[in-house]
């Protein structure tokens, strides 16, 4: 299946490994389909499995769910490993509290204290929780669900309804704290050979904290927090 | 290629009890015992894992021939898909219990302390699963690209493989690498502090070319990837980037990717953090703006020290580390060593490497081993003679940008604590008096 492929003078742009040109837009749509691989697919299939969810609310899908029928949906699905309140089980997430906690000493992320968008809660449960049987809720059922964790957060009143118009609306209490583009490098060192400071100083060591699994032998399946 | 894998067998060969059995009594039972066992038991050598000290009989020393000389081996094909020797078999990846609710979502580390050159060997490249591995049957899996196309397709396994193909080293490493030990040292073990990275030779089809072949709108700004796992792994990619050096990889240092890795195919987004290399690829469609997934909102964003948290921080500046010594590969006694490690940066090639004895007073130039690849690990070493006194070891990298890899006050200074991700501070051993290795932080 490694076999060398001969370039054709026509094909070398695209088939040249080494060469990566900026593709101009014109250029793409002259060569699409210059393979001619694959199927097209229908409507159908394509809307099956194009699930993601966008800030605006586009891919939303028809139906809806109100905080009560998301009370129900919570406590069969979920509550055993994120708490009837959402305070996480054991080591499993929480989902809501820990509001004003973010500039604190132990911050607590949640839906309600973190995230910046009420699209990705019916985009993440949609497509991965519950946990043990991703993919299994019917619309209606995620939609009550999202109402639901929004409301366990105080984001929405026990009356709402969330639909495809109503859930895009939803204004999350962190959205605002967000930076979208990467400033780093945010630190400049020095390249300093020699005489770089004053002191040395150990400030911490890991020695006798006991928190390093077995490192040699069978997998440690024992050391627990 | 996709054909079936073989599982890991981790037991003593039979043939090397056979082999004890040809041997008198009274040596088979001090082949046995130094020879198998304390191979197995808790000591840890150098360059081989399982030649700890006595662990070859005296039967088997100079004036003796051993008795694999004086013997038959097994044939070829013995194991049709070759496994290591039973006497490395401390060489694995391993898991910290504490650190997730479960092993569905977890993180295993590469054992970086056992390795030679810059490529993970494939049954040691660190894990990342969020919903575990599924079993992808190739024959049936497709990859679906659309949204801002022309011509949307449906790729089977076999139509990328007609596709032209590109081979490249590229590193892969999980921004949480390091990550528990913002606030203080934690971990005593190079493994489990700086193990969530690895590198292979990845091959498979640019994605330029595939965007090619559907054919772009030019409102296409944005490449939404998504995993088959039960996780349904999505990351949103700029159009600059996915145009720029990403594959759909469909094998990994010459054979099949491994089922860990993404099996049959997974996205390899050079110099980026290792959760937008989506898995189990089936599906990538273009946009004219980010999805803002969970992955890139709930996690893989940086929290500050003030509360603010900022996102879309893909790339993994340069980091270093120094892999002998360390705790798991202590100095035994004074005399000359070779300090050795590995550099990397996500923004091209590592242009220097510094080292440090004396807990970076003074620093030395490492040699730079070939090759030295863009985006991927590259080895230093430094010849060191131990006095046998405490030192201080660190390594300190600076990439072709200038970039010079930061101390963690550093970090702290601009970013608090609490971050978790893209921890790339200058890690310091503590070599003790006795040889042992320590992981520490200087104030
Ligand atoms: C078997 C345990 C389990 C059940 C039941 C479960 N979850 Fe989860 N949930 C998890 C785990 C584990 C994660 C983290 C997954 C990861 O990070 O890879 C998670 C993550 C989440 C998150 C993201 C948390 C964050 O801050 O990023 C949300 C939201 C969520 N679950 C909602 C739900 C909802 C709603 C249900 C019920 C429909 C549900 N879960 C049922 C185990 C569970």
């Amino acid at each position: 299946m490694f076999s060398f492929r001969k370039c054709s003078l026509k094909l070398a742009l695209v088939c040249s490994g080494a060469l990566m040109l900026p593709l101009a837009s014109s250029a793409v749509a002259e060569s699409a389909g210059y393979y001619g691989v694959g199927e097209t697919p229908t409507e159908e299939q394509i809307a099956a499995w194009d699930i993601d969810i966008r800030p605006d609310g586009t891919g939303l899908p028809e139906g809806s769910g109100s905080v009560d029928e998301g009370m129900a949906v919570y406590e069969t699905y979920c509550a055993s490993c994120h708490g009837a309140f959402g305070e996480g089980m054991g080591r499993y997430p929480k989902l809501s509290g820990g509001e004003g906690t973010l500039a604190e000493d132990r911050p607590e992320k949640t839906v309600g204290s973190y995230w910046p968008y009420a699209s990705t809660l019916w985009d993440y449960i949609h497509r991965a929780m519950p946990f043990f049987a991703p993919q299994s809720l019917t619309d209606d059922q995620v939609y009550a669900v999202t109402a639901y964790v929004l409301n366990l957060n105080y984001i929405v009143d026990g009356d709402f309804v969330a639909n495809k118009e109503t859930l895009p609306k939803v204004e999350m209490p962190n959205s605002g704290n967000f930076v979208w583009e990467d400033p780093r490098p945010d630190v400049e060192n020095e390249r300093c050979m020699s005489d770089c400071k004053d002191e040395v100083n150990v400030a911490d060591s890991s020695e006798g904290k006991n928190l390093t699994p077995r490192t040699t032998g069978p997998l440690d399946e024992g050391l627990v927090e | 290629m996709f054909g079936k894998l073989r599982r890991l067998s981790l037991d003593v060969p039979k043939t090397a009890l056979e082999e004890s059995q040809k041997l008198p009594s009274s040596e088979r039972r001090h082949f046995l015992r130094n020879g198998l066992f304390t191979a197995g038991g808790a000591m840890v050598g150098g360059a081989f894992a399982g030649l700890a000290p006595g662990a070859l009989a005296k039967t088997q020393y100079p004036p003796e021939n051993p008795s694999w000389t004086l013997s038959l081996g097994p044939g070829v094909v013995a194991d049709p898909y070759g496994m290591p020797s039973p006497f490395e078999k401390e060489v694995i990846r391993r898991n910290v219990p504490w650190l997730t609710a479960d092993k569905v979502s977890s993180i295993s580390f590469t054992p970086l302390q056992h390795l030679k050159g810059i490529i993970t060997p494939n049954g040691l490249f660190f894990e990342r699963h969020h919903a575990g591995r599924p079993e992808v049957d190739p024959q049936q899996h497709r990859l679906m690209i659309h949204g801002l196309v022309d011509r949307p397709i449906i790729l089977s396994m076999e139509d990328l493989q007609r596709l032209p193909s590109v081979s490249q080293i590229n590193f892969i490493e999980c921004p949480a690498n390091g990550g528990m030990e913002w606030r203080g040292a934690q971990l005593n073990s190079l493994q489990f502090l700086h193990g969530m990275v690895s590198c292979a030779e990845w091959t498979g089809v640019r994605l330029s070319t595939l965007l090619q072949e559907v054919g772009m709108k030019p409102e296409g700004k944005w490449v939404l990837a998504e995993g088959a796992d039960g996780a349904a792994m999505t990351r949103s990619i700029p159009m600059e980037k996915a145009l720029d050096d990403v594959i759909v990889a469909y094998a990994q240092n010459g054979e099949a990717l491994r089922r860990e890795q993404g099996y049959p195919i997974r996205l390899v987004v050079p110099g980026w953090e290792g959760n937008t290399h989506v898995k189990w690829l089936r599906r990538l469609e273009v946009g004219d703006k980010p999805w803002m997934q969970r992955e890139e909102t709930s996690k893989y964003t940086d929290l500050l020290g003030d509360g603010t948290a900022r996102g879309f921080t893909w790339v993994m500046e340069a980091k270093s580390v120094i892999t002998s010594p360390c705790p798991e590969m202590p100095l035994k006694e004074k005399g000359v060593y070779q300090i050795e490690g590995l550099a990397w940066s996500g923004k091209g090639k590592v242009k220097a490497v510094d080292v440090s004895v004396d807990g970076g007073m003074n620093w030395q130039q490492a040699q730079l081993r070939e090759p030295v690849l863009s985006k991927s690990l590259t080895r230093f070493v430094l010849e060191w003679k131990w006095d046998g006194n405490p030192a201080l070891l660190q390594s300190r990298v600076i990439d072709e940008t200038g970039y010079v890899q930061p101390t963690l006050g550093q970090l702290r200074e601009a970013r608090g604590t609490n971050s978790i991700y893209h921890k790339n501070a200058i890690q310091t051993w503590k070599v003790n008096a006795d040889g042992s290795v320590v992981n520490v932080q200087l104030s």
